[in-house]
């Protein structure tokens, strides 16, 4: 059982501000079902230009509504600059803080805060823009996301992160990325630094070769595949070609965007040889 | 908190009153070692060969045939590391995608040292396809393990006819039946199958023991070296109240199983069709004609795990999810993905577990008090056209 505040628990079971304004000046929709929690965030100003109506719809644990409920409370009757400046760590203090592995929910609410303030000054278009380029797959979070999550809140491990903005939780086959990005925020601060991939040796014999694919499938590929439902056998290596059958896959996993064999490719190229490609051997 | 109704018993149950009494003097005055010459511990070892008998006696099969251990982890550790221990030429373990991670785990373990892991599939009503199970097997497999029934749906796998194609090719067969056992009648003297791991906290006796049951001929390398325990085979001082608590409530398993498969049985049909009846857009996760009696998970879309879960212990409601925020893991349940439950719905997914201490007015005010919980998340949810 989560240990929850008082104050979480008040604001998931009364929770401040629930629905939806239809003529609102501002919307900020962020998450999503597949994620497990997901928010819509709409307020209304008055003529200062003020925030003089907030409303929240949540899906999600008790931890997310509580989040949502309580922001809500804390940008009423602020104006869009004072309300930009509001961190998701603000949030949890409202709160009296909340679990390390919920303050991605406190990282939602100040995300759709974000989008809803950009809905209104893009006047209505496009509400959410990612910036920056996709690290985490599983849970579409970019790296100026993640810059971000470890700036704010002076994260140093990998583990943070994905507790505050879930990258790296699904497959965890980013986590050697976020390591790099958290390298290059806090520099000296890291001391337990994620281990950089082993520099690529330059010529390797074929059964090197063959051995270092096996072990890149077994400990780089495989682990990803599985987390998704899926499993991969290494059926072969002739010359460059790797030959690989792929099991079941699940059908609403996001993985699916991107197709298994890229994936392959892309991880045995990063980590035994440029040359390789990837063929799919069906089963019968 | 006043009322607890508690039907979260795939977790853990309650410790049979009978049970407790029986334990009792083994935790007071009779605290002597078993394996002492003197008569005041000889009495306990006594009292353990009763509890073994008892435990044999549910499973059907010969009182040497059980290892005492310490929980269902360490049953299916034993198994399966020391069955492959004693064939060390074959390198590939079938086992399941759905399998509790007590065998999950030590099975992907196996991979680090050069063994060949093969999960099977399983389909979208959790049933697992015997085809690609027949055609996985190989001369090179050393061990098969598969689940009799799942912890989270309840669905029941086709042990036996596994068990029999194991046996047809001389592979030994490990079944994890923490689940099913006290659920489902089990006759190992007409099985095929080899070794099967039991938990007492899963049957009303308390946590901290287990037990595996061998089949006599089947090799096995002891996984705790220690003394001459268990006839060579389990090392270390033995559990004695736990296993005579284990020995009682297999006893009454015995017992109640009429009652089990009866009125628990229609207790769960009972609030299975309530919920189904009373809230929109739900569903039942598993094979509902190939379940354990008494359990239940159920998925309500758009609507998230935890805070059901949060909303029911207000009434004092003690169930599950296989939501991801409940385990404080970001991913639902792996069971459900497995079976290609949508995530929609593996979030919002909700197992009720109920053993002989529920009543039908248990069932009846949690079907009453469920739509409102219902409803009122949906209320906060975007997901819901209104």
């Amino acid at each position: 059982m989560w240990d929850y505040t008082d104050k979480v628990m008040d604001h998931f079971f009364n929770p401040r501000n629930v629905g939806k304004i239809e003529d609102y000046d501002g919307i900020g929709e962020v998450g999503s079902l597949a994620c497990g929690d997901a928010l819509t965030l709409t307020f209304k100003l008055d003529k200062a230009g003020r925030i003089a109506d907030v409303k929240f719809q949540t899906f999600g644990c008790a931890s997310a509504v509580a989040s949502s409920s309580v922001l809500t409370e804390i940008i009423k009757g602020m104006t869009l600059e004072e309300a930009a400046k509001v961190t998701n760590q603000q949030i949890a203090d409202r709160l009296g803080g909340l679990p390390e592995q919920k303050m991605h929910c406190s990282v939602m609410g100040q995300e759709a805060l974000a989008a809803a303030i950009a809905y209104h000054r893009n006047k209505g278009k496009a509400s959410v823009e990612k910036h920056g380029h996709i690290v985490c797959t599983c849970f579409g979070v970019t790296d100026e996301e993640i810059r971000k999550v470890i700036m704010e809140n002076d994260l140093t491990t990998v583990e943070q992160v994905t507790n505050y903005c879930k990258a790296g939780g699904g497959c965890g086959g980013c986590r050697g990325e976020i390591g790099r990005i958290l390298e290059a925020v806090q520099g000296q601060r890291i001391k337990q630094q994620a281990k950089a991939p082993v520099a690529k040796p330059k010529k390797l014999s074929n059964i090197q070769k063959i051995e270092l694919i096996q072990e890149t499938v077994r400990e780089q590929i495989r682990p990803v595949i599985r987390a998704h439902g899926g499993d991969i056998d290494l059926i072969d290596v002739e010359g460059n070609k790797v030959i690989v059958a792929l099991r079941g896959m699940c059908a609403s996993c996001k993985m699916s965007e991107v197709t298994t064999k890229d994936l392959v490719e892309a991880r045995l190229r990063e980590f035994v040889s440029e040359d390789l490609y990837v063929e799919e051997e069906k089963e019968s | 908190m006043n009322r607890v109704i508690y039907m979260d018993n795939n977790a853990t149950t309650r410790v049979a009153p009978e049970v407790l009494e029986e334990m009792m003097p083994y935790l007071t005055e009779l605290y002597g070692n078993p394996s002492s010459m003197h008569t005041f511990g000889g009495q306990v070892a006594h009292k353990i060969r009763a509890a073994r008998q008892q435990t044999a006696a549910l499973l059907g099969c010969d009182a040497d045939e059980i290892i005492f251990t310490s929980c269902g982890t360490e049953s299916n550790n034993t198994a399966i590391l020391g069955s492959l221990a004693a064939s060390p030429n074959k390198r590939t373990v079938i086992t399941t995608r759905v399998e509790h991670p007590a065998v999950l785990s030590p099975c992907r373990n196996l991979e680090q040292h050069g063994y060949r892991v093969i999960e099977l599939a399983v389909d979208k009503h959790g049933n697992l396809g015997m085809a690609e199970f027949e055609s996985a097997l190989s001369d090179d497999t050393a061990l098969v393990t598969a689940m009799y029934a799942n912890n989270e749906t309840g669905v029941v796998f086709p042990v036996e006819k596994i068990a029999a194609l194991c046996k047809e090719k001389g592979i030994p067969f490990h079944t994890d039946a923490v689940q099913a056992v006290g659920k489902i009648p089990l006759n190992m003297k007409k099985s095929g199958i080899d070794m099967l791991s039991l938990s007492g906290h899963k049957l009303h006796a308390p946590k901290g023991v287990g037990a595996l049951y061998v089949r006599r001929g089947t090799r096995l390398s002891p996984y705790l070296l220690g003394g001459h325990q268990e006839a060579n085979r389990r090392g270390g001082t033995e559990n004695v109240s736990g296993i005579v608590a284990l020995g009682k409530a297999c006893e009454l398993s015995q017992q109640y199983m009429e009652d089990e498969n009866t009125r628990i049985r229609g207790l769960r049909d009972r609030l299975q069709e309530k919920i189904l009846t009373i809230c929109p857009d739900a569903m039942v996760n598993g094979d509902v004609k190939n379940r354990l009696p008494n359990t239940l998970n159920v998925s309500f879309e758009f609507i998230e795990g935890e805070s059901i879960l949060m909303m029911l212990n207000q009434f004092g409601i003690c169930a599950s999810s296989g939501s991801a925020c409940t385990s404080g893991s970001l991913e639902p349940s792996h069971v459900l993905r497995a079976m290609g439950v949508p995530f929609t719905a593996a979030h919002g997914s909700i197992r009720f577990s109920l053993s002989r201490y529920n009543t039908q007015d248990e069932v009846d005010f949690v079907a009453e008090k469920l739509p409102a919980i219902v409803n009122r998340l949906r209320q906060l949810s975007p997901f819901v056209a209104k």
